[in-house]
């Protein structure tokens, strides 16, 4: 939903960063006001999963220009985990197993984390065991995967719901979602991507980082960017998608060897 | 209780000299030194540091440190008489009676305590107790299982506050055809403490002993458990896990023997170092030429938290007999990056992430000690709370 008076809850300008003395992000710029969901498209390796890293604060990778401000004020001087809890939310294209982790203690952890900065109190494991029961049902989870270890031997969709549904436990303001689709066979896509439209709201806003139209089916985004080596080469609106699904990538290469850019580097695999 | 790191006595000062000379007179044998190889990763300077003499409370060492300890049906008590055959018996068969933990452990005059199970003995949680004082203090344990007995048994062996002592336990086991023993040990020390942990196990065929050495905080802890088959058919789990930080150092030195056919062992080494500390595990494991289709496996995971700390690890496999499965590894790793930006990104502080980590690290082990070391909140003993 675009409202030109909403709020700006997250703005990119012109952001560098680099892995490795490796240039990856080449100046993107991104405005996300409240209400607005916007989707990222583009071939493997054109940088997405880096945006929503850097973003989130991952230490590998190094900010060499540029700035990201959240509600007004400086992410990048953030520790990953006041990013977390002032309503920033990743939800990963991998996510991580973590062996002997209890599912249910990492999410209580998690809740209460942001609920602490959110000035509320925190859940006792009684209470919290109740809030978790209901958020399972925004994503149709088995309660069952409460109590194995964090994600260890679930399989790529079980993975992406517990991603959705630690989002709905921790009710970010801002959610970027790597590749939330990809793994999902159609059943699991529709409750995903129902779990993401319930938790949209008017003070909140979503980045479906994505390769296929298939998710825009289900999910419709007010903005449209296409991402390529490092940087945001075009925007539109949904009939950009559209239009990406028919006539495919090809015309980016040109494009970029119009602005004498480096092509895309080829991906290394990078879980 | 917070207690002042051990400053470690040089051997060469008056103090450490003196300490030295008295701990040889005791053990009857000259400290070990790194020139052997047993002892080649483990300075025992710390025990140098701790007051001479044997600890003893102004009143006088009490008679019997267990006369009030109330033993379930099926286990009893027996007098040094009525255990003279057994007592020594598994410390000679493990080649161990002349070790130098063992000699110091018997030239102490330890307090001992001999049971003798028959059936079920249940569950027995046998608290060591040091007796205040500074200097020495020695336990010795002989556990004798009858045919197809039972029992599962905690040692929680624990200094006394605010005093600088010197542990030294001995625990002899003789398991009997089908007998089954669950022994922990929750070594929770001091800074300011060492302990020496000695363990000595014949197995007959058809027994089976799971072993949890669980230990954290020593200035110095050795622990050797050390296990024969006698003729093999036995089963044998061995779990380990020390955790050092500041200046310790803890050691593992275990062997396992199998003198028969169709043994089995399976033995889970783990170690936590931090700061500037130092942990040791060096596991024996020797399959004779009579002990065909033995079936061992050894793992031994260290987690480095500090480029300080130093890990070695080593197996020493000495197999002759040609048909047995023998597989053995060691990892040392640091926190993995990705598991702590995964909970650090859902809000969780660097801190308590890298502490859920190490916790689901240790609980690995920590869930193999009897159901009542629980009480004792180990995790918080070794991480502090999360
Ligand atoms: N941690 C990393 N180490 C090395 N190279 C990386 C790392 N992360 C990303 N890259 C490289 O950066 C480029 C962009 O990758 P990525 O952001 O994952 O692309 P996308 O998500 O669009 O497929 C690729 O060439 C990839 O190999
Ligand atoms: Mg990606």
């Amino acid at each position: 939903m675009i409202r030109p008076d909403a709020p700006t809850l997250l703005e990119i300008r012109d952001l560098r960063a680099s892995v490795e003395d490796q240039p990856i992000l080449k100046g993107v710029s991104l405005t996300i006001r409240a209400g607005e969901i916007h989707a990222v498209m583009g071939r493997n390796g054109s940088g997405k999963s880096t945006l929503s890293k850097v973003l989130a604060g991952h230490p590998a990778y190094t900010v060499t220009g540029g700035s990201v401000l959240y509600r007004g004020e400086n992410l990048l001087e953030l520790d990953p985990e006041q990013r977390a809890r002032i309503g920033l939310f990743l939800g990963f294209q991998y996510p991580v197993e973590i062996p002997g982790v209890s599912n249910l203690e990492f999410l209580r952890v998690a809740t209460n984390a942001r609920r602490a900065e959110r000035g509320e109190e925190e859940l006792d494991t009684f209470a919290f065991e109740d809030l978790v029961r209901e958020r399972l049902a925004v994503v149709q989870m088995d309660p069952a995967f409460l109590e194995r270890s964090v994600n260890e031997g679930f399989s790529g969709g079980e993975k992406k719901r517990n991603e959705i549904l630690q989002m709905a436990l921790l009710e970010p303001v801002v959610a970027i979602l790597d590749e939330t689709d990809s793994g999902l066979d159609i059943d699991a896509l529709r409750i995903v991507a129902g779990g993401v439209n319930q938790l949209a709201g008017p003070d909140n806003a979503t980045l479906l980082i994505t390769h296929y139209q298939r998710l825009l089916d289900l999910i419709t985004p007010d903005h449209v960017h296409v991402m390529a080596a490092g940087r945001i080469l075009r925007s539109g609106g949904k009939e950009l998608a559209l239009e990406l699904e028919r006539s495919g990538y090809d015309w980016v290469d040109q494009e970029l060897a119009r602005l004498g850019g480096e092509p895309e580097r080829q991906p290394v695999e990078v879980a | 209780m917070v207690a002042a790191p051990l400053t470690s006595v040089p051997a060469g000062s008056t103090a450490g000299a003196a300490a030295a000379a008295w701990l040889a007179d005791l053990a009857g044998a000259p400290l070990p030194s790194r020139r052997q190889e047993d002892w080649r990763f483990t300075d025992l300077s710390p025990l140098l540091a701790i007051p001479t003499g044997i600890a003893a409370p102004s009143g006088g060492l009490p008679a019997d440190p267990w006369r009030a300890l109330s033993l379930p049906a099926g286990v009893e008590r027996l007098d040094a008489q009525q255990a003279e055959r057994a007592l020594g018996t598994s410390l000679t068969a493990c080649a161990a009676a002349d070790h130098w933990p063992v000699r110091l452990n018997a030239g102490a005059a330890p307090a001992t305590l001999v049971l003798r199970v028959d059936g079920d003995g249940g569950s027995l949680e046998l608290p060591l107790a040091a007796p205040e004082g500074d200097g020495l203090v020695a336990w010795r344990l002989l556990l004798l299982l009858e045919p197809g007995a039972r029992l599962e048994l905690l040692q929680v062996p624990h200094a006394a506050p605010g005093h600088r002592q010197l542990l030294s336990l001995v625990t002899e086991v003789v398991l009997a055809e089908d007998a089954r023993l669950n022994l922990g040990c929750l070594a929770l020390g001091r800074d300011d403490c060492c302990l020496l942990n000695h363990l000595a196990v014949r197995q007959a065929p058809g027994s089976e002993l799971l072993a949890t050495t669980v230990s954290t905080g020593w200035s110095l802890a050795r622990h050797e458990p050390r296990v024969l088959q006698e003729q093999g058919a036995a089963r044998t789990r061995l779990r380990g896990l020390q955790r050092v930080e500041g200046r310790q150092l803890a050691d593992t030195h275990s062997c396992v023997r199998f003198e028969g056919p169709e043994g089995e062992l399976d033995q889970l080494h783990k170690a936590v170092a931090g700061g500037a500390g130092r942990s040791v595990f060096n596991g024996a494991v020797q399959v004779p030429r009579a002990a065909q289709r033995t079936n061992a496996a050894q793992m031994s995971r260290n987690l480095l938290l500090s480029d300080r700390a130093r890990i070695d690890t080593k197996p020493e496999l000495e197999i002759v007999a040609d048909d047995v499965k023998c597989a053995h590894g060691a990892t040392v790793s640091q926190l993995q990056r990705e598991e702590l930006f995964y909970l650090r990104s859902r809000g969780i502080d660097a801190g308590t992430a890298a502490r859920l980590l190490q916790r689901a690290f240790c609980e690995e082990v920590l869930r193999e000690l009897p159901s009542t070391a629980r009480r004792h909140d180990p995790i918080t003993a070794l991480l502090g709370d999360v």
